[in-house]
């Protein structure tokens, strides 16, 4: 899967907890103030990941809803 | 870090990977880590189905038994049609098809004071699950020597007993200085053994193991806990290095590893010394 280009995570269709998982292994490959943009479908996914990003200590620095999915930026921890 | 988790492998740990004390740098040591099992028996059983499912890199397993019907009862690592294999043969062919990531080291020999330290060197921890006072002194004399953190286990009837020995902060010795006579304490082939004890012993044994590799946690080094099955309690005790150890104290007596068979002159028997 070619979803990790350029700060970007398609987590588009990736159910819990496995979009979470995929957006922890890129941040914990990141230098701290690094950003990363992942795509989270609405539902489960927009409740839960943003929690989880939040509880380990990164920060959200945005939340746009487009369309069907939300573009959620990170700020690495 | 040499080791890049695969996709399928990130499946397979996501649990671990979801927890802040694991993550994918804690699995990546757990994939990188070397434990070595004495004895695949009732206490390495547990402790080998779950340091495999875990995803420890090299998993080492010494057993000079074959698999007994009466193993059955508390060793799940081995199931009806193994019997009459050797055990780390059994062990081997179940964890290879719970875990391809795991590489299983068989060990059939016996372990004495002549190759025992060759085996251990390649492990970071080493987990007893031996039920022979021979094996037990042996394996904590050659940890001490090498200055290796220790995972102990023991069960008797219905009470386990487990702890952690990290070098230079005491050993077994320092709880029990010698062997009991020969004949004094009767084996495991003697007395029965309710078959969920060990399963408990051996798991704790195998989260020890685990936090040890990940460096988290406070391990029970320190520690004996107790365990009753039949009142279902646990207990912690205190233990500290004892100074006058005759191994690990001040001024150690045993400085070379012995073989207390021959020592204790108690005859060794194709099925003696057999693990839990």
């Amino acid at each position: 899967m070619d979803e990790k280009q350029n700060g970007l995570l398609d987590l588009r269709g990736v159910s819990c907890p496995m979009n979470w998982v995929r957006t922890k292994m890129v941040l914990e490959d990141m230098e701290i103030g690094e950003k990363l943009e992942v795509w989270l479908d609405d539902g489960e996914p927009i409740r839960n990941v943003p929690r989880s990003i939040k509880d380990e200590g990164h920060k959200l620095l945005k939340v746009s809803p487009v369309e069907d999915y939300f573009r959620v930026v990170i700020e690495r921890g | 870090m040499a080791v890049t988790l695969s996709e399928t492998q990130i499946e397979r740990y996501s649990r671990h990977i979801l927890l802040k004390q694991v993550g994918g740098k804690g699995q990546k040591k757990i994939l990188e880590s070397s434990v070595l099992l004495v004895g695949a028996g009732g206490l390495g059983s547990p402790a080998a189905l779950y340091l495999a499912a875990a995803g420890v890199g090299k998993l080492g397993i010494v057993d000079f038994d074959k698999v007994d019907l009466s193993n059955l009862q508390r060793q799940p690592l081995h199931h009806t049609p193994d019997v009459g294999k050797p055990k780390v043969v059994s062990a081997a062919e179940t964890i290879a098809s719970l875990n391809p990531d795991v590489q299983v080291v068989p060990y059939t020999a016996k372990l004495t004071s002549e190759n025992i330290m060759g085996v251990i060197a390649g492990y970071d921890v080493i987990v007893d699950g031996s039920d022979n006072f021979p094996t037990r002194y042996l394996v904590n004399d050659a940890c001490v020597f090498a200055g290796k953190p220790l995972v102990h286990g023991s069960i008797f009837l219905f009470e386990g007993q487990a702890t952690v020995f990290q070098p230079g902060k005491g050993c077994y010795r320092c709880l029990y200085p010698t062997p009991p006579p020969p004949g004094a304490v009767p084996s495991c082939q003697e007395v029965g053994v309710i078959g969920v004890l060990p399963g408990v012993v051996g798991l704790i044994q195998a989260t020890e193991a685990i936090k040890l590799v990940l460096g988290i946690g406070t391990s029970l080094a320190g520690y004996l806990l107790v365990y009753d099955a039949l009142d279902m309690e646990f207990h912690k005790v205190k233990l500290r290095r004892n100074a006058a150890c005759p191994v690990c104290g001040d001024h150690p007596t045993v400085t070379k590893l012995i073989d207390y068979e021959q020592f204790c002159g108690v005859a060794v028997t194709a099925d003696h010394g057999s693990h839990a």
